[in-house]
């Protein structure tokens, strides 16, 4: 009877049959692409992306120039150089990210004990020459003043579990 | 053509396969040596991936070093960091909080289903189906997604710490992740609707790259490859680590050894995992994540911010790091690939002295030369296929 069965099956087709209704069920499900440019994927407050530079509401930049994010950063992708300011207080002069040697392991972001360098939201900053990635100062500050809204409404978000 | 000329013996053809070949699952090259179509000697040739990780830990904190074991195997990083975050906690002598227990439990279980999701379906692609790889991605991306909500990186998780886990559990995702162990379940349902009787399939895999029980054994199979040869080893069952003890879950072994086997044994595998996802959620107690012992672990922001000790021990911690007593220790753990293991020699210091990583793809791929001997070229890349290579691991 069992082969009798088998010999069947395997003249119908059977399994490729049934795979094949599979595959024509799925027709009907709903699509699950998403048409990227326009629609984009969820993510959390935790994402760690593209660098920024925070400032104070005031104005003021946050990084006092400790020093933690360069020890920690195990590719060794940042160089801060600093001095006192003319008031007295301690700023960086040079504050540089090396982003195509950075892993995006989110250790700069935990280190900082200011909140200055964080990981932002935006996973689009791919450019067309190498030299566009290493970042300054002044590009990471401006990163820092276009995504303060996001950025802070995600440490806001996750602040409980921080 | 003359009589002599026709039994002269000819030269076996030397075949090289990859680095760039898609199925060569990454930078494998292989040098075949041909008789026809027929394999006589398959080479492979490793290294294209080296990045010296081992070295590089040797001048990385314990902290600094973790990164570097999600891109061991990149398909399932959280496993790779267990075994180096179990290795260090033996050397500290510190017990891991349950909560973190049952949330390492928990996403190694997703690990091991989102390597196998990868690894079948794209084997599938090299045995000629396209609609598995096609399907897996979707059902992969939703894993990630998991991982990204509780890390903050699809891939490179950095979550597993010495100590426990860096961040608790956002709310909703433990909910989240017990509704899709079970959706992952029909998941794996229609792949072997498409898969498992489909004769194409298996007149690519059934008998093709036999492994006996004892070839396992002497050539260091571990993982599916040893238990689809009929060794129901388990590291999780044998030499239980975190909570594996109190969960409750079966060790799928198959019986031919050949590469439908082990198809089957990681189908199997990904119902035990989602079965194990929804046990770690049900016991899941609540409580801290990490040890409560800020010359290990960071203090939380907020206690950094007020309090000037939290303030000494958090810049301690992120400039010099933790000093682990001088000792070493071998610390293996399941992964989805087979025993991977971190060896750990510390000398008191802050930095590892020596960490050897023992890739469980490394120990699989030398044994590919028996495995292919006379199948057809072809036979190979299911070969490949079934062996669930990352380069990232085996060249580390």
């Amino acid at each position: 009877m069992s082969f009798l069965d088998k010999t069947a099956r395997s003249f119908l087709l059977a399994e490729l049959v049934k795979g094949f209704m599979l595959t024509f069920k799925y027709f009907f499900k709903p699509k699950v692409t998403l048409n990227y440019p326009f629609e984009k994927g969820p993510l959390s407050p935790r994402f760690r992306g593209e660098h920024a530079l925070r400032r104070y509401p005031n104005g003021e930049e946050r990084c006092i120039a400790c020093k933690l994010c360069e020890a920690i950063c195990p590719a060794q992708a940042i160089t801060i150089e600093a001095e006192p300011r003319d008031d007295g207080s301690r700023r960086t002069t040079r504050y540089d990210i090396d982003m195509i040697k950075c892993i995006y392991c989110g250790l700069c972001q935990e280190a900082c004990p200011v909140d200055a360098i964080v990981q932002g939201p935006n996973f689009e900053f791919a450019t067309e020459t190498r030299e566009e990635l290493y970042y300054n100062k002044e590009k990471l500050l401006d990163n820092g003043d276009r995504w303060e809204a996001q950025i802070a409404a995600n440490i806001e978000a996750d602040a409980e579990y921080r | 053509m003359t009589e002599d000329a026709a039994k002269e013996k000819i030269a076996p053809y030397t075949l090289n396969f990859g680095p760039q070949h898609p199925a060569a699952h990454g930078v494998l090259r292989l040098i075949l040596e041909m008789d026809g179509e027929i394999v006589d000697r398959a080479d492979p040739h490793i290294g294209l991936l080296h990045r010296g990780t081992e070295k590089l830990i040797e001048h990385k904190t314990y902290m600094q070093a973790v990164p570097y074991f999600d891109r061991l195997d990149y398909v399932c990083p959280m496993n790779q960091e267990h075994a180096f975050a179990l290795a260090t906690e033996k050397l500290l002598g510190i017990t891991v909080p349950p909560r973190a227990q049952y949330i390492r439990v928990l996403f190694s279980e997703l690990g091991r289903i989102l390597n196998h999701i990868l690894n079948i379906t794209t084997y599938a692609l090299d045995v000629g189906a396209i609609t598995p790889s096609l399907w897996g991605f979707e059902e992969r991306e939703i894993g990630m997604e998991f991982y990204e909500r509780v890390c903050g990186a699809r891939l490179h998780a950095n979550y597993f710490r010495p100590g426990g886990v860096h961040q608790d559990m956002p709310k909703g995702l433990a909910e989240d992740i017990y509704a899709w162990a079970d959706s992952v379940l029909e998941f794996v349902d229609d792949i072997e609707t498409l898969l498992t009787a489909n004769r194409i399939f298996k007149q690519r895999t059934v008998d093709i790259g036999v492994v006996s029980r004892k070839q396992a054994l002497d050539w260091g199979f571990s993982g599916p490859m040893l238990r689809a040869s009929g060794v129901p080893w388990d590291l999780r069952k044998s030499q239980p680590y975190e909570c594996y003890a109190d969960l409750d879950f079966d060790i799928p072994a198959g019986t031919t050894g050949d590469c439908y086997a082990r198809y089957l044994v990681r189908i199997e595998e990904m119902r035990q995992s989602s079965k194990l996802m929804k046990q770690a959620i049900e016991k899941m107690p609540d409580g801290p994540v990490m040890v409560d012992d800020h010359k290990v672990t960071p203090p939380k922001r907020a206690e950094m911010k007020n309090s000037m000790e939290a303030l000494i021990h958090h810049f301690k911690l992120y400039t010099e790091g933790y000093h682990v007593p001088a000792g070493e220790t071998y610390m293996p753990i399941e992964a989805p690939k087979g025993e991977f293991g971190v060896y750990l020699v510390a000398d008191g210091s802050n930095k590892p002295y020596r960490c050897f990583i023992r890739a469980p793809g490394f120990a699989h791929l030398q044994a590919l030369d028996f495995m292919s001997k006379g199948h057809m070229l072809a036979d190979t890349v299911a070969i490949i296929g079934s062996m669930d290579v990352v380069f990232g691991e085996i060249d580390r």
